[in-house]
């Protein structure tokens, strides 16, 4: 049902590098689980609309009001992989 | 081989950084100029088990504009995620509004060309901003203190048809962005982005083009030399049998053309769905109403009561209310003079002038309105002369002091009373008896002499009309 | 002082009679934790702050401040940030995750003077339900180190069945609190969706997770479930509906009240040890008043389904964040160096998320990607709405719905890791209750044959909590076990 080049699309998609055995394993696996979903097709839904919150709960938003969080981007920066200055550092992104 | 007619279809995508103090979904500040990181928070840092949380702020700005833009406003409206990775988007997805935006099915109109054209607005809904990352060569820095900070995105119809409409499109979005507070529509710093779709199709078929979207064009002139250079390149792609790509395109402004971004663009697969982080954004009808009542005068409203009100011109009116500002400048400039036409002679030649010349705003300028009002009541009341006042004017600019103070301290008042006058006109003659005596034998062209005579003798300030008429009277009348 | 299977409010109460001082009572427990810990694998950090946390609490006793936990040592599972506390989700991904700031539970229970012990080991990302899918190795079964103690909370249920810790705190997606209570002997809570903040708990999927305590005593539970529920403005889904008293109102006389038994839980394939002490516990409610009736959920057959569609989907969203950026880990990139951004993403995600992990992701990037979006994602949530349609329906005719926790007792490591739809098919009871939102709870009442514990679970309409903690304080009553602890511990 799943192929493997469709495996390998998805973990483009999702960027994931595969290792051999997942590469190996993870059509079979996905075949099986997906196999195993599609009961879920013989359910009538027409005109449902989907649960997203499953509990009833009302509305919030906040004043607009500015918060300086005290140092919270210089720590993070520090501990981060690799950063210039005070700016993180990533390989260079084209376009 | 005759070329076909071809139609040009366009449509813009306009970004609006909201003027709020902190960001969409989180309380870090907005304010421009913070150090690199500094205004950033778990939120806007995609730290793990970091929440949004809406900003009631950014909302309100939005139904401010939605509704400005004739929209019918959702009472229920949804975030979704829009997911994509880039380092400067640290959630790897953007929480941004598709099925269930905020404003709908609106429009709005501006002038090109004296003629009134509509655009209708698709939508406009409320997203977040991305960090900012700069590029070295072998390595890439990412900023995030944009990160978070609230967007209003609002989407036009197809319904442009030559780069200059879209031009003026474009420009009078941002004028009612500026009118409400919403955005202060800086392109150049980048709080307001221009995308634009452009396809073409043979004049007369309903089926539209393939879409471009061109972007990275910051400033109206762009937007027009953009699509200008798009437009020919699809229409000799058509000519020549080659096909468009649907494609994104950056315009180079320094080489005035637009080239593909990647070499094979491939389609963002942003897999939508509902952010479950945050529930149905609810805007009471109660709320709405007020906003819409608390919406201030538009620009095309009120350059149309300019005209009927003050019986300006149109042109006039439509430079006049370009900005709220100057709107305001001029109508208080009007309460306090009750002269609309010379109020806005003085604005459209040498206050505006001066602005410019000096790149400052109308709110910086030197010159209050007050003042301006004032100025030019003293000329109606003929206080002081129209050649006078201009001094005076210029004068008001250098030093900001008001224009009563200035001609009693330059002693520029003009005269008026007619015995003063008189009284000049008669020492002038007593000094020139010779020339009176020629005048009065025929040399009629003597007269400019007599004035000029009088004018030094009041230092300039006498009335020009009232001197003409004494003079003429006395001269022409031999004691 | 035996003091390793006591409940919190047994402690608490040694605590406030001044008759042993928090730094002792966290001090004995860190040398437990010492002494049996490298066989269990139950914390990946112990919190090096712990004594010096006590004797604050003990100094804030002594000047008379109060504290509904003043004292007492918490273990958190190591999904909850704990601001300068290595936090890993148990994943390489996180591994020297240091977060600056703390989950709300964590500042909730340390503003009623709890102790953080330790971060306790997990699946994952909390993807498992076995924690044998941890980076740092997995969790033993204290009652047989042979058997897993379920997950994705395994270090949390374990710990406290092995008296490690009086209580910890789980998380709870698909069953992930629930299940490893119940193959570990303990008492373990997902509260109604909206009552617990998730702001700071490394999400895994957003409208199903919730945070709850697990421990020793019915009682115990609803009085961490207290301190932790609440509004948060910080999470725009928690709900303002006010928090009852639970540990105080609770009582396990159930005349008035009613158990639904759920049909289609208890018709399915039991293990035989399960169906007894299932029955045993039918009889247990009888005695304590309650009427007993049966109730139908069709539905609830599609919840895997169901649960992992919409869970992956979500998760593969919120674990994009995980790209080596601004924090965690990076791969490599020094012998061979990225040629493009996509590179530099892959290789850092794919050498830093574990099998399992990428897995989701993956089924949940496919079940929202175009084409197969209405299918898989939007049909889940319409049959979610529809399930939660018929529990709705059925808490109108019942106060509690009961069933099995599990189909079997734990099962051995090693045993389904290598199946991963079998892995799945182990929470068949749990996920209902996280795509509906209610209530549910896992209570313990008896054992194997093997020895291995054996729970039962509750369920309650959402934000009814206190008559879910009736009927389990009802159970543990009758079954008598709470103090019991493995060989050994």
């Amino acid at each position: 049902m799943i192929s493997k080049d469709q495996i390998l699309k998805i973990a483009k998609l999702a960027r994931l590098s595969l290792n051999k055995q997942e590469e190996e394993q993870f059509a079979d696996q996905f075949s099986a689980i997906l196999g195993y979903f599609e009961q879920m097709s013989a359910v009538n839904t027409e005109g449902v609309e989907p649960l997203i919150t499953p509990t009833e709960m009302e509305f919030h938003w906040r004043e607009d009001e500015a918060v300086q969080w005290q140092n919270m981007g210089s720590e993070v920066v520090e501990r981060s992989p690799d950063h210039s200055g005070k700016l993180f550092k990533v390989p260079p992104v084209v376009g | 081989m005759a070329t076909k007619t071809w139609e040009p279809v366009i449509g813009l995508e306009i970004h609006a950084q909201l003027l709020t103090e902190s960001k969409m979904f989180s309380s870090d500040a907005t304010a421009f100029g913070g150090g690199d990181n500094e205004n950033v928070s778990p939120v806007s840092l995609g730290l793990p088990g970091a929440l949004p949380v809406v900003n009631k702020k950014a909302v309100e700005l939005s139904v401010r504009m939605g509704l400005a833009l004739n929209c019918h406003i959702r009472g229920k409206s949804r975030f979704a995620r829009k997911n994509y990775f880039y380092p400067d988007l640290p959630k790897g997805y953007q929480i941004s509004q598709y099925d269930e935006p905020l404003c709908q099915e609106g429009y709005v109109e501006f002038f090109v060309n004296d003629e009134k054209k509509r655009v209708r607005i698709e939508r406009a809904h409320m997203e977040e901003d991305a960090g900012k990352s700069t590029h070295h060569g072998d390595y890439s820095l990412i900023n995030l203190n944009r990160a978070g900070v609230p967007l209003l995105e609002i989407v036009s119809g197809p319904d442009l048809r030559t780069p200059q409409e879209a031009a003026e499109y474009a420009r009078s979005v941002r004028q009612i962005l500026r009118y409400l507070g919403v955005c202060d529509g800086n392109l150049e710093e980048g709080s307001m982005r221009c995308d634009c779709n452009i396809s073409i199709r043979e004049k007369g078929q309903e089926k539209f083009g393939t879409k471009v979207e061109l972007k990275n064009i910051n400033s109206f002139r762009f937007v027009e030399k953009a699509l200008e250079y798009e437009i020919q390149r699809q229409i000799d792609c058509k000519e020549s049998g080659e096909e468009i790509f649907q494609e994104t395109r950056l315009y180079d402004s320094t080489k005035n053309k637009t080239f593909s971004m990647r070499s094979k663009e491939e389609a963002h697969d942003y897999r939508y769905f509902v952010d479950p982080d945050l529930l149905p954004v609810i805007v009471p009808d109660s709320w709405i109403e007020k906003i819409k009542k608390d919406l201030p005068e538009l620009p095309l409203s009120r350059a149309q009561r300019f005209q009927d009100q003050y019986q300006l011109p149109q042109y006039d009116a439509l430079i006049l209310t370009q900005e709220r500002e100057l709107a305001d400048y001029f109508e208080a400039a009007v309460q306090k003079s009750s002269q609309p036409k010379a109020v806005s002679n003085w604005m459209m030649t040498e206050l505006l002038r001066l602005l410019n010349e000096n790149k400052l705003d109308i709110k910086d300028s030197p010159i209050s309105s007050e003042h301006l009002g004032e100025l030019v009541l003293m000329i109606e009341n003929k206080d002081i002369s129209g050649k006078m006042a201009k001094q005076v004017f210029q004068e008001i600019w250098n030093t900001s002091k008001s224009p009563k103070v200035l001609v009693k301290d330059l002693g520029l008042s003009q005269i008026t009373d007619e015995g003063a006058i008189e009284g000049i006109v008669d020492k002038v003659m007593a000094a020139n008896a010779k020339a009176v005596e020629d005048y009065r034998g025929g040399k009629t062209k003597l007269f400019g002499f007599f004035v000029g005579q009088a004018m030094k003798e009041s230092k300039g300030q006498a009335n020009p009309e009232t001197l003409n008429k004494i003079l003429k009277k006395k001269l022409d009348t031999p004691s | 002082m035996t003091l390793q299977n006591k409940s919190l409010f047994e402690l608490r109460k040694l605590l406030e009679q001044k008759e042993i001082s928090s730094k002792e009572l966290t001090g004995f427990f860190l040398e437990r934790i010492e002494r049996f810990d490298s066989a269990l694998n139950s914390f990946v950090t112990v919190n090096d702050q712990a004594l010096a946390q006590a004797e604050r609490a003990d100094e804030k006793r002594a000047r008379g401040e109060k504290g509904k936990l003043l004292g007492l040592p918490v273990g958190i599972k190591d999904l909850l940030c704990t601001k300068g506390l290595k936090t890993t989700a148990a994943s390489k991904m996180l591994e020297n995750f240091v977060p600056p700031y703390s989950a709300t539970v964590v500042t909730r229970l340390e503003g009623e003077g709890a102790v953080t012990l330790g971060k306790l080991n997990q699946d994952e990302f909390a993807m498992g339900s076995s924690s044998e899918n941890s980076y740092f190795g997995p969790t033993k079964n204290p009652w047989n180190p042979q058997f897993v103690p379920g997950g994705s909370s395994g270090g949390s249920a374990a710990a406290v069945a092995a008296g490690l810790a009086p209580a910890t705190i789980g998380t709870d997606t698909g069953g992930s609190i629930r299940q490893p209570a119940g193959f570990c002997g303990i008492v373990g809570v997902k509260p109604t969706y909206g009552r617990v903040s998730r702001y700071g708990i490394v999400a895994f999927a957003s409208s199903l997770d919730q945070a709850g305590p697990m421990t020793r005593t019915v009682k115990d539970a609803a009085l961490i479930s207290e301190v932790i529920s609440g509004f948060d403005p910080y999470d725009s889904t928690t709900s303002e509906k006010s928090v009852p008293a639970w540990s105080e109102k609770i009582s396990g006389a159930l005349s008035g009240k009613t158990i639904g038994v759920i049909k289609e839980f208890v018709e399915a394939k039991l293990h035989p040890d399960v169906k007894e002490q299932v029955d045993r516990a039918l009889a247990m409610f009888k005695e304590a008043g309650a009427t007993v009736k049966e109730v139908s959920l069709p539905h609830s057959d599609l919840s895997i389904p169901v649960y992992y569609m919409v869970a992956t989907s979500e998760a593969s969203s919120n674990l994009a964040r995980y790209d080596g950026v601004r924090y965690g880990f990076r791969a490599d990139f020094s012998a061979h160096p990225a040629e493009s951004v996509e590179e530099f993403y892959c290789r850092t995600r794919g050498e830093g998320f574990g099998s399992e992990v990428k897995r989701r992701i993956m089924l949940g990037t496919y079940a929202l990607s175009s084409g197969y979006y209405d299918a898989y994602y939007k049909k889940a949530g319409q049959i979610r709405r529809l399930l939660a349609d018929q529990f709705m329906a059925a808490f109108k005719q019942v106060d509690v719905l009961f069933g099995p926790v599990t189909a079997s007792p734990a099962f051995a490591i090693g045993d389904r890791v290598s199946d991963p739809l079998a892995m799945y098919l182990n929470d068949i009871f749990t996920t209902s209750a996280n795509l509906v939102g209610v209530p549910g709870m896992s209570v313990p009442v008896g054992f194997s044959k093997e020895g291995l514990p054996i729970g039962v679970q509750l369920m309650a309409a959402p934000f009814q909590e206190q008559v879910m903690f009736d009927a389990a304080l009802a159970l543990e009553e009758r079954a008598g076990i709470s103090e019991r602890l493995p060989n050994g511990y």
